[in-house]
């Protein structure tokens, strides 16, 4: 979107054990882009995010960052580009324990030096921005589960990162809240200047908020179309993609 | 309107070292205060409070109206606009206007959207914590506990009384299951504690008896001690910490993933369902187990004995052989089935009142054992007084 190179993905083979979920990947995703991955279920988007993330090391292939190759970087200079991430995981991934004050000041009180008052402030401020000032001393357990996904965006968002990545933000919200939700992604984008990375199957998010993306095919387990969601609609070349773009059938 | 030379430069506070962010603010007019901000508002940069706004506020000047300028800004973040909303949040107070207009575009943005859902107001706030509250709390706690132990007690009697008319929805392969866990499962553990405790039992005893030549008498010591009581109670604590910790986190999980929803659902009793299999595995196995322990316990007595105090093998035998009686295998036997019912009824219970959440199970869990042992150790010390009572 900016034209400049954030995250780049070069010939990346993903597999558990023997079994190879997607082979010789290939794309870059631009600062500022929202940059969907789409395909199938069972398709390895999630594991796609889980290595672009971090918690899963590549079968092959590289990961840049900001021209840091991730899996070559030394652990500490890893460390430190995990804390420019942000990351909305499916089922939120509250901390049941904590309030939602809790969970949102731990990483700041963890990786900056502000003050307990400032911590406090500022992980009410970032409730405020996904609507849930008044509910600071509520645990996970005593909220909608709209209101979990929020939170744990406000969680993803507490240091400022560079990155966000959601998985399947929608999933388990009624249509309003999914929309809500797509429009908050684009604000934070827009104010905060976040590249964001979604894996999503959900048509409209995918309309509303992507301008880049991948389709991966679980069948030739690699990615078969990429660019902006709403020409490969229109223009995609295989006619699976086109398919799963208009809700047809292949 | 130009700026009065009443300007106040907020970072001449520090003087050792030049922070970064420089505030400055001033009053356009009567009316109009200038909020001045320059250099960078990161939450790295050590950011001023809004104190300083607060107190310019206050003043007895008649300000109705805050505006910001920011065009020397040279980096922000959320530092930044935690700054801002503290302002608007003074100024909203005392019905003062902001024009965010001189904000950057990005920090307008998201000052909008920090107001854009007005604070709820939940009625939840932190409170200081009070020792007086926190005793109240456990006692309220507790007495609102206890209807719900008598009535789960109640309805795992009811579905004992299903069962008993063989109309219980239970899976016979689920009880199997849970008798495999409870039992066989259990015996490497119950076998080295009950060893070990055997031989503790041994050595202490034989130490004393040692001093009159009277080291045979081990044989009854532990023959009798493992029999009676510190094999069922050894048991009871291992299944305690073993089986009824599993049986709350099982249930806890099955809590959270509203498993147990979907049983009631389908019109199946989670009681039949889930607890009695595990109460009928505990209730079957613990007994086992006791005798098993106790049996354990007395060889390693046996091995103290003969290895360590030259008593003969088949005199030591003997000796074990006139020492017990049936009654006090029936007395052993009986305090692990008590205590087998006991660690299910905890374990079950706990699991079946667990929250919704990861933390609850944990509680859960931690509650069950705790319970469980409580309800051991208070029954043993009844069951002993009865039946030294009774004479048996």
């Amino acid at each position: 979107m900016s034209g400049e190179e954030h995250i780049r993905v070069v010939d990346l083979t993903m597999a558990y054990g023997d079994f190879v979920i997607q082979r010789d990947l290939n794309f870059t995703i631009e600062r500022g882009d929202v940059f969907i991955i789409m395909g199938g279920s069972g398709c390895g988007k999630s594991t796609l995010l889980k290595h672009l993330i971090g918690l899963k090391s590549p079968r092959k292939g590289e990961i840049w960052f900001d021209g840091i190759d991730f899996w070559k970087a030394p652990p500490q200079e890893r460390e430190a580009l995990k804390r420019r991430f942000g990351v909305l995981f499916q089922s939120g991934a509250l901390w049941s324990s904590m309030t939602l004050q809790e969970n949102v000041a731990l990483p700041l009180g963890e990786y900056t030096d502000l003050s307990e008052r400032e911590v406090n402030e500022i992980a009410s401020l970032k409730l405020a921005l996904v609507g849930l000032a008044g509910f600071e001393q509520f645990y996970p357990a005593e909220i909608s589960g709209g209101m979990r996904k929020r939170a744990s965006l406000a969680r993803a968002i507490a240091l400022d990162p560079e990155v966000l990545f959601f998985d399947e933000p929608s999933a388990g919200l009624d249509p309003i809240s999914s929309r809500r939700l797509d429009e908050l992604i684009l604000e934070i984008r827009d104010s905060l200047g976040a590249t964001i990375v979604v894996v999503t199957h959900e048509l409209a998010s995918i309309f509303t908020i992507g301008n880049n993306s991948v389709f991966l095919d679980n069948e030739s387990r690699t990615i078969i179309a990429q660019g902006d969601p709403k020409m490969l609609r229109d223009n995609a070349e295989n006619i699976k993609v086109r398919a799963f773009l208009n809700r047809g059938e292949p | 309107m130009k700026p009065n030379n009443r300007e106040n430069q907020l970072n001449a506070s520090h003087p050792k070292e030049q922070p970064p962010w420089k505030l400055a603010l001033s009053l356009l007019g009567d009316t109009t205060l200038q909020v001045e901000l320059s250099g960078n508002w990161r939450m790295r940069d050590r950011l001023p409070p809004a104190d300083e706004v607060r107190r310019r506020l206050e003043k007895p000047a008649q300000i109705n109206r805050v505006i910001f300028k920011s065009e020397r800004i040279s980096a922000w973040d959320s530092g930044l606009i935690n700054f801002l909303r503290n302002v608007t949040r003074l100024c909203n107070d005392r019905n003062i206007e902001v024009d965010d207009s001189g904000l950057p575009e990005g920090a307008r943005r998201l000052l909008k959207l920090a107001f854009a859902v007005p604070e709820q107001a939940t009625g939840r706030h932190v409170e200081p914590p009070s020792v007086l509250r926190y005793v109240g709390q456990v006692a309220l706690d507790l007495i609102r506990g206890a209807p719900a132990m008598i009535r789960f007690v109640g309805e795992v009697t009811l579905s004992v009384g299903r069962l008993l008319r063989g109309k219980a929805q239970y899976r016979r392969s689920d009880l199997a299951l849970t008798i495999q866990e409870t039992g066989p499962q259990a015996l490497p553990i119950v076998s080295l504690i009950s060893f070990l405790v055997g031989l503790i039992l041994a050595y202490m005893g034989a130490v004393q008896l040692a001093q009159f030549g009277a080291q045979i008498y081990i044989a009854d010591l532990v023959g009798i001690g493992m029999a009676r009581e510190i094999g069922a109670l050894m048991t009871g604590i291992i299944l305690a910490g073993r089986t009824g910790a599993a049986f709350a986190a099982q249930l806890g999980t099955m809590q959270v993933n509203e498993e147990i929803d979907a049983y009631r659902t389908l019109g199946i009793s989670p009681v039949d369902f889930l607890v009695l299999p595990r109460m009928l595995a505990l209730i079957l196995m613990a007994p086992l187990l006791t005798l098993y322990a106790s049996l354990v316990g007395m060889v390693a007595g046996m091995l103290v004995a003969v290895l360590a105090f030259n008593v003969d093998l088949n005199e030591y035998y003997q000796q074990t052989l006139s020492a017990l009686t049936m009654q006090h295998f029936l007395v052993g036997l009986s305090k692990g089935a008590v205590y087998g019912i006991l660690i299910a009824v905890a374990g079950c219970l706990r699991g079946m009142q667990c929250g919704r959440s990861a933390s609850a199970v944990g509680e859960a869990t931690t509650s069950a054992v705790v319970t469980a042992i409580v309800f051991i150790v208070v029954s043993a010390s009844l069951m002993t007084v009865m039946y030294q009572k009774l004479g048996i």
